[in-house]
């Protein structure tokens, strides 16, 4: 028995030599260099580059709680919201009571801010998304916002919409996933517009 | 359940049976010495390490050595893991410069990866390293994959040989596996997914203005966001092909760098269970009736899919106290629904397309906008089918019942496709057990593919099929009475309950998923769930590979009149109903604690 456990000491350490150089080092290699050649944008983070500055990446959300910006999901991220280098849920239970204040707490919020609003809210606005930084909301959700956007801005509704238009995606290949608005390319498309 | 979910499910099991069919045939090939045109490219390397390691491929290994040959390998990658996070503070490629992981994280994720669980009680980017990341957790993310592999190859050949020891050779059955199957598989995957949005870059994290600035938690103002990147692609890749799971960042692929858009949830989620399924096939292959394979793979997935429907209506029903209306949220599917059916081109403008009502609806309580129901769903319960384990979404926030489905997959002993090697190597036990019953009904001597089953094989697949239950019973039972234990819980009540059930599940099933909102990370979980581990990945391939040399000794007899025929619907009933009766009479009163008190309580 020990004889054949001292045989294949040798063959463990060396084929986990050779896989890590192979796995570990050469295939991540081999991945960034040709995902730097061909898609040099998202191989980077899919920053949004304006006048060449960096103004966010299209695919991390930030916090908005201003009433002239759309406001995206909900975001549990510690020690602000939105923190993408510590990435987390609420991990809160459908029956837990702090669940429930929390979206309370939020409808009065959205309420307060645009009081002519009786619409019942979209619930991914008033959720916490998994990833604390999710950088899209339901066309309802962004829908549902029009009115307050465009009050606290003097801009009418129409030309609100058609901005929400401009930043809504369909289902991918037109069956997966979920419609979505981009927030962050909404309010700087708003932004662009010059009214404040 | 909307029309679209439906769809998108369907379109799920076929795109997943489509590929792992051809797939599998390949991979029968590769075990069986031919790799194709692969072998033309790689075929120098897998000699010079043959020719490193001192070993003749042809020199084939009885069932005891193969057993330890797996051992060591993995010994030797575990203390290699664990120096690697140990010493991360002193390495390169450390651009945050994040000092070394505690000694009970550190062993804790070391036996997580390369037992293929992938637990993650770390939180990815704000602990490992990215050299840690590639040169531990990516190398581990194949060799647990593959030793998995291995193990199912050896075990098969047990049914094949007639009459020898002999179940082939370890070290050539891990490195195939790697070169001809894992590698080229990840390296197209990680390609496909940088085009969708997933970052692949060793620059260090990138600090970009807010748009608007916000407060911390001290009322400290906030102004910029660091936005963690790092060489994920490469390792998001792997982690879903070898049924591994383990994040890059703290929330796996529900992360928007991990899975950026629904196409890469949708690639993610069939690389998921994509070699489990092959494997099937695989088998059917090498055992030279490929009728057997089907026979297994139609089990798994119906294993799989009935569930998966439960999930999806439990979670598009939403949570009834935010459905009370006292305070007016929508909970309701809208809009798209009506185009369903019609394949639309890329081109059209959106104004045509999503009606300005559209929303997921339903739970939305830790779930992604771009994913909604359907495909968290759909997710969740691949990845507790699987032993990945990766999540993209938070099962900690479904609903009672849709948080039963992850939980109960596992608990089934992720043998609806399973791990890799791992699933169906756990499916094959119960094949034999569903085999000795059916025998002992008609009284006749039980054989499958012409072996005999006899004493030693019921006992050692008993092994395989109790240890898991004892695992996560006994587990959760400490756990509960123990204040480390209960210190632990994120949520009070039944749904605290729920929390350590699912970890000692998940750990001692090798799936690494969790309710998240348990903190983990202390040295209570650290050390228990650990050896739970272990104890669940070495106390069922050890096992498995003990019948497979026995299995190898035995003649095959020819198949008469009177043999049970392992092929037909009613052996696939048979079976569905042994996964079902042993993973239903271990768990229900468990899960009546948990999850189904929990619902009670909602719905009152």
């Amino acid at each position: 028995m020990f004889a054949v456990m001292r045989s294949q000491v040798r063959p463990a350490i060396v084929t986990l030599l050779a896989l890590s150089v192979l796995t570990g080092l050469l295939y991540p290699l081999i991945v960034t260099g040709m995902a730097q050649l061909a898609f040099a944008h998202q191989a980077n983070g899919s920053l949004i580059v304006r006048d060449g500055r960096p103004m966010g990446s299209e695919l991390i959300g930030q916090p908005f709680n201003a009433p002239a910006y759309f406001w995206g999901r909900p975001s549990a991220t510690t020690p602000f919201p939105y923190n993408a280098a510590s990435s987390s849920g609420s991990n809160l239970g459908p029956t837990n009571p702090a669940l429930r204040d929390a979206v309370k707490a939020r409808v009065a919020a959205l309420a307060h801010a645009d009081p002519d609003n009786k619409a019942p809210v979209p619930v991914d606005l008033v959720t916490a998304s998994a990833s604390g930084l999710d950088p899209e909301i339901s066309p309802a959700a962004a829908d549902y916002q029009v009115h307050r956007v465009a009050k606290a801005r003097g801009m009418d509704e129409a030309t609100v919409r058609k901005l929400v238009a401009q930043c809504t995606q369909g289902r991918q290949l037109g069956m997966l996933g979920e419609p979505r608005v981009n927030v962050l390319k909404l309010n700087l498309a708003l932004d662009a517009q010059g009214v404040r | 359940m909307t029309a679209n979910a439906w769809g998108q499910m369907a379109l799920y099991l076929f795109l997943l049976l489509g590929l792992a069919i051809p797939l599998g045939m390949f991979l029968a090939q590769v075990y069986e010495g031919n790799a194709g045109w692969l072998e033309i490219v790689l075929g120098p390397v897998e000699r010079l390490i043959y020719r490193l390691c001192r070993i003749r491929p042809r020199q084939e290994m009885t069932w005891q050595c193969y057993a330890i040959a797996l051992l060591l390998f993995n010994l030797a990658g575990c203390l290699v893991v664990y120096l690697l996070q140990r010493l991360q503070g002193l390495l390169p490629l450390n651009a945050q410069g994040l000092p070394a992981v505690g000694a009970d994280c550190a062993f804790n994720t070391a036996v997580s990866f390369a037992t293929n669980t992938n637990w993650q009680s770390y939180s990815g980017e704000s602990t490992m390293s990215y050299l840690t990341q590639m040169l531990a957790l990516t190398v581990q993310n194949f060799l647990s994959a593959a030793s998995g592999m291995a193990v199912l190859v050896a075990m098969v050949r047990g049914f094949v040989r007639r009459e020898m020891p002999l179940l082939g050779n370890f070290w050539v059955d891990v490195t195939r596996s790697v070169l001809y199957v894992l590698l080229p598989l990840a390296l197209v995957l990680a390609v496909m997914l940088v085009s969708q949005g997933v970052p692949q870059t060793f620059d260090s994290y990138r600090a970009v203005p807010l748009l608007q600035s916000t407060k911390d938690s001290d009322g400290k103002p906030v102004g910029e966001q660091v936005l963690a990147l790092g060489p994920v692609a490469s390792q998001e890749a792997i982690k879903q092909l070898g049924t591994n799971g383990g994040g890059f960042f703290n929330v796996n692929a529900a992360h928007p760098y991990e899975n950026p858009t629904p196409l890469s949830c949708l690639l993610e989620m069939l690389a998921i269970l994509l070699i489990p399924a092959a494997l099937c096939i695989t088998f059917g292959v090498m055992v030279r009736d490929l009728r057997q394979g089907f026979a297994i793979l139609a089990a798994m997935t119906i294993l799989f899919a009935v569930p998966l429907v439960g999930c999806v209506v439990a979670e598009q029903h939403g949570s009834p106290a935010l459905a009370a209306g006292a305070w007016g949220v929508d909970q309701e599917a809208h809009g798209a629904v009506a185009r369903e059916g019609s394949p639309r081109s890329l081109g059209l403008t959106v104004d045509e397309e999503v009606p300005r009502n559209a929303q997921p609806g339903g739970n939305m309580e830790g779930k992604e906008t771009r994913f909604g129901i359907a495909d968290s769903a759909i997710w969740a319960t691949a990845t507790t089918a699987a032993s990945n384990g990766s999540v993209n979404s938070m099962h900690d926030s479904y609903t009672p019942l849709g948080g039963l489905v992850p939980m109960w997959m596992i608990q089934l002993g992720e043998v609806s496709f399973g791990g890799a090697g791992s699933g169906l190597y756990g499916m094959l036990a119960f094949v034999i057990v569903a085999v000795f019953v059916a025998g002992l009904m008609v009284g006749r001597t039980p054989e499958y593919l012409g072996k005999k089953i006899e004493a030693y094989e019921m006992k050692m697949a008993s092994l395989m099929i109790l240890i898991p239950p004892l695992l996560v019973l006994g587990g959760t039972a400490v756990a509960v009475v123990c204040d480390p234990g209960r210190a632990g819980m994120g949520n009070r009540g039944a749904h605290g309950f729920s929390e350590v059930l699912y970890a000692y599940s998940s750990t001692g099933n090798n799936n690494g998923s969790a309710f998240a909102g348990l903190n983990a990370n202390t040295v209570f979980y650290n050390v228990t769930t650990g050896l739970a581990m272990l104890v669940a990945r070495y106390w069922l391939a050890v096992p498995a590979l003990a019948i497979a040399g026995s299995l190898a000794r035995k003649k095959i007899v020819p198949a008469g009149p009177g043999t049970l025929q392992t092929h037909t619907p009613l052996f696939i009933l048979v079976l569905i109903g042994s996964v079902l009766l042993v993973g239903a009479l271990s768990f229900i009163p468990a899960l009546a604690l948990g999850p189904i008190v929990e619902h009670l309580q909602m719905m009152r």
